[in-house]
């Protein structure tokens, strides 16, 4: 073996000049050559710390070994053999806390790329698949019925394993396309749609019905499906989709928008294509982004691609506990967006029913606070007003309680979140089991495809107890 | 795919689809709505549901042509589908023996205020419903609405049919001449909407509307619909649409009405550009 290299293959990106102005992917991926001299700086290891990292233990060794043979389909099977979703994951899991966090190499130099690299072979799957579509085998049918509620993260990947073991599924979603976050949130140029829309053809290919525009809890509800249906058990996958405000005035303003509001017009809806697309967007000047996540990550970049002159985030704590991924942090900074750190908004001014201003406060950090982050505290009399004609709201969601409050004995956490046993998913109630965010609240794409695959496992279980138990009711 | 069974022109801009929507008839409650998309890359609008039959498995829907989608919309009929028709959305009408209960609707909310007097009648109560229009080119459902209601009111602005004058003459007069109302339930435009619930405010009858501002999901993900009702943060997608009339701040929803004007026009000059080249196209 060659000497240890303790730098990581770089990732070939658009320039930042250009991607600031368009909605094509920034990250343009490894090619082979990158990808083998990357899967080259693994050793290994036959105790891999890496794994532990990962939500769902993707065999990272074996699939980097494969890899590094040259034997793609080998390197793909052992990937989808634990996660469903790896042209996905490689794009969007926080690696850098996850497994390569956990990575030795990373002891002494980078650790290794494994985003990347699953990435690379996923996206190789996915083109296989698309230049060879060859129907996967159908298992033996079990004759159960399941529903999933919800075609994110967590539904897609219940929904695939559960198909995949001979259960007849339907997953029921509200919006009119399948993917979740995935499709309405997370954009273009970070996670390309033709990606989500492959990987929701697989789990289509697998048998699983996808019903779109069924809002659960209005067009049906789960007992409904239980009981009227004819479902032999309920899977929800329903995210923590509904937008937090901070309740402070002028919130109502025109210009003030929730980050989902504003991705959803422009991901979903594809607004950043007015008027090809019906739904507008405005091409907001100076727009001021509330919050320090992904999700505010998200929103400004959408916002300076859209034209805005200057995309700011204003973040209350200071640059360390940002809680976006660094990797996007180093984009958005690139690219031009300004980061107003320690800044907090109190009042959104508006004239004539529309923004012109945001009143902000400075903030320093004091004592460390519950979450073990130093709690930002006001500086007196540091007030000043923000030049904004735009404000995005994205300081977090909480679960949506239009299926919750519809369901019949669904107990719920303080939060409104679906108390469900994480080892198995399972509620509260009876043949109801719950993953993903309405369980965890806002998390992350890898931790709700767990969640699924743990359910699908804990449901399949039970689905082919039924018979037994009745058998004994009646013997 | 969703496909129009039946059309019915009532006025040059007011148009009635019956659409084949099993799942969306199954569960329909009078007050409740859909969000439909046209086509693909289509906007999702809001319409309300103004009847439905359960055992057909159709929802009907009235909608005035104000836009690009409702005007793309009007173009379509029988056997044509539409693309997306999800629902029924929002809480239904409160519905109950109240006594006494004045309908008001005015121009397409006439017709959705159709299913409420019918459900009030039916539950045990005196309906009277007063409908306006500008003109009487502009009414609609009389015949229906009289079938649904014990006395019916008809008002033009310009005094072309009916009584002259806006709807909310008549209900002042009821409530001035002290004839008993216990509810009053108002559908149709936010400026008309606001006068009801200014006009019954000082007699402190309760007084329903059905908000109507931008919406996107009408599932309670985006905030667009974000209304304010007592002070207090709504979102009418969800909580609504219906709410106390004489809580609502209307000037603020009167402006969130307005945010997407200027693309509005955008969108319908592109359209209308769009049509005409391919209607030459086609003649050529
Ligand atoms: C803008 C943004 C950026 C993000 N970036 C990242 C990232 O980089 N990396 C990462 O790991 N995570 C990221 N996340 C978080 C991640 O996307 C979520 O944790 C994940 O999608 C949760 O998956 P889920 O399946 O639980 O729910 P969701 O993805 O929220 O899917 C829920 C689905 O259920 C549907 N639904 C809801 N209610 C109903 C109902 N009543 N009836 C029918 N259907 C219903 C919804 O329409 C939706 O399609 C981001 C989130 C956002 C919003
Ligand atoms: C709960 C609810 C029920 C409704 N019921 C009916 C109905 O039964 N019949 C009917 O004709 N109309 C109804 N509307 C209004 C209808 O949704 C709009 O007329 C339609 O969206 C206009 O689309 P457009 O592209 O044709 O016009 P646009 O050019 O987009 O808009 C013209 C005007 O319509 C309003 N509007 C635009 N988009 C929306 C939207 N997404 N949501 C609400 N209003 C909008 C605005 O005030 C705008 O100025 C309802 C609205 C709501 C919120
Ligand atoms: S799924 Fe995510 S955490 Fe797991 S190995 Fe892949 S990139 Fe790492
Ligand atoms: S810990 Fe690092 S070097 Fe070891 S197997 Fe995992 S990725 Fe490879
Ligand atoms: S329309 Fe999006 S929350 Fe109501």
């Amino acid at each position: 073996m060659a000497k240890l290299n303790l730098n990581r293959q770089p990732m070939p990106e658009q320039d930042h000049k250009e991607r600031a102005r368009n909605f094509k992917e920034v990250t343009l991926g490894y090619s082979l050559e990158t990808a083998l001299a990357e899967a080259e700086r693994c050793i290994i290891c036959p105790k891999p710390a890496c794994v532990k990292g990962c939500p769902v233990n993707v065999p990272i060794p074996d699939f980097i070994k494969a890899l590094r043979e040259n034997d793609l389909p080998g390197a793909a099977k052992a990937l989808k053999s634990k996660n469903n979703l790896p042209s996905i994951c490689g794009r969007v899991c926080p690696q850098e806390s996850q497994c390569e966090a956990l990575c030795v190499v990373g002891k002494k130099g980078a650790p290794i790329a494994i985003g990347r690299l699953e990435r690379y072979v996923g996206d190789w799957e996915l083109r296989r698949m698309e230049e060879n579509p060859s129907v996967p085998a159908k298992p033996t049918p079990t004759g159960k019925r399941v529903a999933v509620v919800g075609a994110g993260p967590s539904g897609l990947t219940a929904a695939a394993d559960l198909a995949r073991l001979g259960h007849s599924v339907t997953i029921f979603e509200a919006l009119h396309k399948p993917g979740g976050v995935l499709i309405y949130g997370i954009p273009e140029f970070r996670l390309p749609k033709s990606i989500v829309g492959a990987e929701v053809d697989y789990v289509r290919s697998l048998g699983v019905e996808i019903v779109v525009d069924s809002v659960i809890g209005r067009t049906v509800t789960v007992d409904e499906l239980l009981d009227e249906e004819g479902f032999d058990v309920v899977f929800l996958g329903t995210g923590a989709g509904l937008p937090n405000f901070m309740g402070i005035p002028g919130e109502n303003l025109n210009g003030v928008y929730s980050a989902n509001e504003f991705l959803t017009r422009a991901n979903l809806m594809k607004a950043y294509a007015f008027p090809e697309a019906d739904t507008p967007i405005k091409r907001s000047k100076r727009v001021a982004v509330v919050g320090g996540g992904n999700v505010a990550m998200d929103a400004v970049r959408t916002a300076l691609r859209l034209g805005a002159e200057e995309a700011s985030i204003v973040y209350r704590r200071s640059e360390e506990e940002l809680p976006a991924r660094r990797e996007e942090f180093e984009h958005a900074k690139d690219e031009g967006i300004v980061f107003r750190f320690l800044t907090n908004p109190v009042e959104i001014l508006g004239d004539k029913g529309w923004v012109v201003g945001m009143k902000c406060l400075e903030m320093e950090l004091g004592e460390p606070d519950a979450s073990g982050r130093r709690r930002p505290v006001i500086k007196p009399g540091s007030e000043f007003v923000l030049d904004v004609d735009a404000v995005i709201m994205a300081i977090g969601t909480s679960p949506n309680p239009l299926v919750t409050r519809t369901t019949r004995g669904l107990e719920l956490n303080r939060h409104g979140t679906v108390v469900a046993d994480p080892e198995t998913g399972k509620s509260s109630k009876d043949k109801v089991w719950a993953g993903g965010d309405i369980v965890t609240g806002a998390a992350t794409v890898i931790s709700a495809m767990g969640a699924g695959k743990r359910a699908a496992l804990s449901i399949h279980e039970f689905l082919m107890m039924e018979p037994r138990i009745n058998a004994d009711r009646s013997g | 795919m969703y496909r129009i069974l039946e059309r019915e022109d009532l006025t040059d801009t007011i148009h009635v689809f019956k659409i084949d929507a099993p799942a969306v008839a199954k569960r329909a409650k009078p007050g409740q709505f859909v969000i439909l998309r046209v086509a693909e890359d289509g906007e999702r609008i809001p319409l309300t549901i103004a009847d439905f039959d359960r055992k057909a498995g159709t929802i009907t829907v009235v909608f005035m042509e104000v836009g690009k989608t409702t005007m793309q919309m009007a173009k379509l009929g029988v056997g044509d589908s539409l693309a997306n028709f999800a629902g029924p959305l929002g809480l239904p009408t409160e519905v109950e023996k109240f006594g006494r209960v004045v309908v008001v609707g005015g121009g397409f909310g006439v017709a959705t205020t159709y299913p409420i007097a019918r459900a009030m009648k039916e539950a045990g109560n005196e309906v009277i419903t007063i409908m306006g229009a500008r003109t009487k080119d502009l009414l609609i459902w009389e015949d229906m609405m009289r079938s649904a209601s014990h006395e019916l009111i008809v008002c033009t602005d310009d005094g072309s049919y009916g009584r002259k004058g806006l709807v909310t003459a008549p209900l002042k007069e009821m409530l001035e001449d002290d004839c008993r109302i216990d509810r009053v339930v108002a559908i149709g435009p936010a400026i008309m909407m606001k006068f009801v619930a200014l006009t019954s405010q000082p007699f402190g009858v309760p007084t329903v509307v059905s908000l109507n501002p931008l919406m996107v999901d009408g599932t309670g993900l985006c905030g667009a619909c974000r209304v304010s009702v007592d002070g207090v943060t709504k979102f009418a997608c969800v909580d609504g649409p219906d709410f106390d009339g004489h809580k609502v701040d209307w000037d603020l929803l009167l402006a969130r009405q307005k945010i997407f004007v200027e693309e509005e026009k955008i969108s319908l000059e592109h359209w209308r550009h769009h049509e005409s080249c391919e209607c030459s196209k086609a003649k050529a």
